[in-house]
């Protein structure tokens, strides 16, 4: 009946609609609520994994023991193993702790911003997010917790009556961040646990042996799904979001203070902390990137993670990445427009000096690559979309390399001038660090479901309940 | 064995449901038809239902005067704890600037605010949920372990002053569920 049309089909369609304005769904069509549960809790539940997994495992297995080899070495002979020295007291303890914080942002930006935004696409990579966030702020942690030289004394760092009657001096930068990293550590966690109750009961009711059924039912605390639980939970799950957002912005803005505050030229820019927030979404939405590819392939999740998501995730790549380059073009117009001597040669250096090689990549990973981004082609593909994300995980590095002894090398008098290389030590605590990510993160797609079951039930069509439309 | 009471007798009776539009149809016709101690159980939370179910609670209210209390309380602490530490207890003069320099502080006092507020969310919803409770007579029912896959249970419990096994039962049997089932203690 004419009347009854709904208002968007009345107007005629004159033209076929172009392909690229057909919505690409988050879920491909076909499923149930049986079929996400039964294909997401069986990569949990299986008891064979695939090859390539235990390949993955035995490798990162490897870094770890390097990781561990090397932090031996350090509390054994001290920081000297490493490469710092005078002028250049802070090398890849902190570049490579940067590095792994900045990955970690993009977690709390899919499950916490993109939840408030109403982004619906994020819900299939929130929980994958969500672990390399803390695995990532696992290993980042272990930078300045090491670097102080004696790690059994890192308590120090905080506020507690103690006999020496001393305290904390709040009013640094260090301190912010102490606090702000185990903030962040924690309430990552407690955001991914909450997210997790209501999967681990639907492992605790699938598994079969009776020790899965005992720890998933542990660890799901006797969630039943009862709709007043639901209620409060998802108040809380909203709530949390709310709280994580600012959060996760405060973070990089606090690691940026560490080098904003001090007065060193090419470290003192008050654009430092938009700066370094819009690298680590970049840096993280990178590494989503890098990990979700291979994962969607050898887990069999194309149904899950589509191709929408790989293309937003670009997308946000190149937004980001063009902030990141606009602020590199404010760092040399700052350094014009001071009229600072030390300011001006601090930049003429970092890009013409001892180290231009490293500013040159940096411009070809995050200046020149995102914008591949720009083509369709790119973002639909996964090949395209991983060699991007490679070289702006290279990038990003690089960028902490660049701020950080590159300011550093040519002190404000010839005679302490420096260079800075990282010995084999600092390069094998790196890889182990790397190691430490990976392993946790195969033992994470063992064990608990990567992909958020009860989010996904509720993306499906036939999960919206309208009692009006019900014949009894 | 069982520690304590031991309670014998029926919980309730529960049907299942294979829709979310069943469920939350049948919760309301109970609620109409006067039930007012019962639960319904979904594999992901379905818009109003609690309320179908007798849950007298409208927006946000309770959860976000728990998170805002937490994140008060947090403010405070941590503000304090820098102001104690560095103007009374151990004062250190930096750069000449007064002790009582409490812009410094302000990174701190946020991250303890969050903190604290996260802590009062996650405790408060489970605290309020009555979680953990590894054992519920629900349970006890064989066929619910399919409320957390795909099927949808309402429950009306034995203490329900309506409650009488066999109108309960012809009641819910009258709401074309898949099956009705009573549940044991």
């Amino acid at each position: 009946m004419p009347d009854q049309t709904p208002a968007h089909e009345i107007r005629p369609v004159t033209q076929e609609i172009p392909e690229r304005f057909i919505p690409v769904p988050t879920v491909e069509p076909g499923h149930t609520f049986a079929s996400v549960t039964d294909h997401i809790s069986a990569i949990v539940l299986r008891k064979k994994m695939p090859f390539l997994w235990w390949v993955g495992l035995a490798a990162s297995c490897f870094g770890v023991m390097v990781l561990t080899a090397t932090i031996g070495k350090l509390v054994l002979v001290g920081v000297g193993i490493w490469g710092i020295n005078h002028p250049i007291g802070w090398g890849f303890d902190i570049l490579n702790f940067v590095w792994w914080i900045g990955i970690g942002h993009a977690g709390t930006l899919i499950s916490a911003i993109l939840l408030l935004l109403r982004q619906e696409w994020r819900t299939s990579i929130n929980r994958f997010a969500e672990a390399m966030t803390l695995f990532a702020v696992s290993a980042a942690g272990l930078y300045p917790a090491l670097h102080t030289g004696r790690p059994w004394y890192d308590f120090w760092l905080f506020p507690y009556p103690n006999t020496m009657t001393l305290w904390p001096q709040f009013r640094s930068p260090l301190m912010w961040d102490v606090f702000a990293v185990s903030t962040y550590a924690t309430v990552s966690a407690l955001f991914w646990y909450v997210g997790l109750i209501p999967d681990l009961a639907t492992l605790r009711d699938r598994a079969r042996g009776n020790v899965a059924r005992v720890i998933y039912g542990m660890l799901s605390l006797g969630w039943r799904g009862s709709a007043k639980h639901w209620f409060r939970y998802e108040s809380t799950y909203l709530l949390l979001a709310g709280l994580s957002t600012p959060l996760v912005l405060s973070v990089h803005t606090i690691v940026s203070f560490d080098f904003a505050v001090a007065q060193l030229p090419g470290w003192h820019a008050t654009f430092f902390p938009p700066y370094f927030v819009a690298g680590a979404v970049y840096a993280g939405f990178a590494m989503v990137l890098t990990l979700a590819i291979p994962a969607r392939k050898m887990f069999h999740l194309e149904d899950f993670i589509t191709m929408k998501h790989l293309e937003n995730m670009g997308k946000i790549m190149l937004a980001t990445g063009l902030i990141v380059f606009y602020s590199y073009c404010m760092e040399a117009f700052f350094a014009y427009y001071s009229g600072n001597n030390f300011e001006r040669y601090m930049w003429i250096n970092r890009v013409s000096g001892p180290y231009w090689k490293m500013y040159a990549m940096l411009i070809i990973c995050n200046g020149v690559a995102p914008q591949m981004m720009w083509f369709r082609r790119m973002r639909t593909s996964t090949m395209g979309l991983f060699t991007v994300a490679m070289f702006v995980n290279v990038g990003m590095w690089l960028e902490r390399f660049v701020i950080i002894p590159t300011s550093l090398h040519r002190d404000f008098l010839p005679s302490s001038w420096g260079m800075y290389h990282g010995t084999r030590w600092d390069w094998g605590m790196f890889i182990g660090s790397m190691g430490l990510f990976f392993f946790l993160l195969f033992l994470f797609v063992r064990f608990l479901p990567m992909i958020s079951i009860f989010e996904m039930r509720t993306m499906l069509p036939e999960a919206q309940a309208h009692p009006e439309g019900h014949e009894a | 064995m069982a520690i304590g009471k031991v309670r014998t007798g029926t919980y309730g009776i529960i049907a299942e449901f294979t829709s979310p539009a069943d469920l939350t149809a049948a919760a309301e016709a109970a609620r109409d038809a006067g039930y007012t101690q019962m639960d319904a159980f979904s594999p992901f939370p379905i818009h109003n239902l609690h309320e179908a179910v007798g849950m007298k609670s409208t927006g946000l209210s309770s959860m976000s005067a728990i998170v805002l209390i937490g994140g008060i309380i947090g403010g405070i602490a941590g503000f304090f704890m820098c102001w104690y530490a560095n103007v009374i207890s151990y004062p250190l003069n930096i750069g000449g600037k007064p002790f009582n320099s409490w812009p410094a502080w302000i990174p701190i006092t946020f991250e303890c605010t969050i903190l604290m507020a996260a802590f009062a969310a996650v405790f408060g919803m489970l605290a309020l949920n009555g979680l953990p409770m590894p054992y519920h007579p629900v349970f006890n029912v064989k066929r619910f372990d399919q409320a957390s896959r795909d099927k949808f249970f309402l429950v009306i419990q034995a203490r329900d002053p309506k409650f009488d096994l066999d109108t309960v039962w012809k009641f819910l049997e009258a709401l074309h569920p898949r099956e009705v089932i009573d549940v044991p203690w």
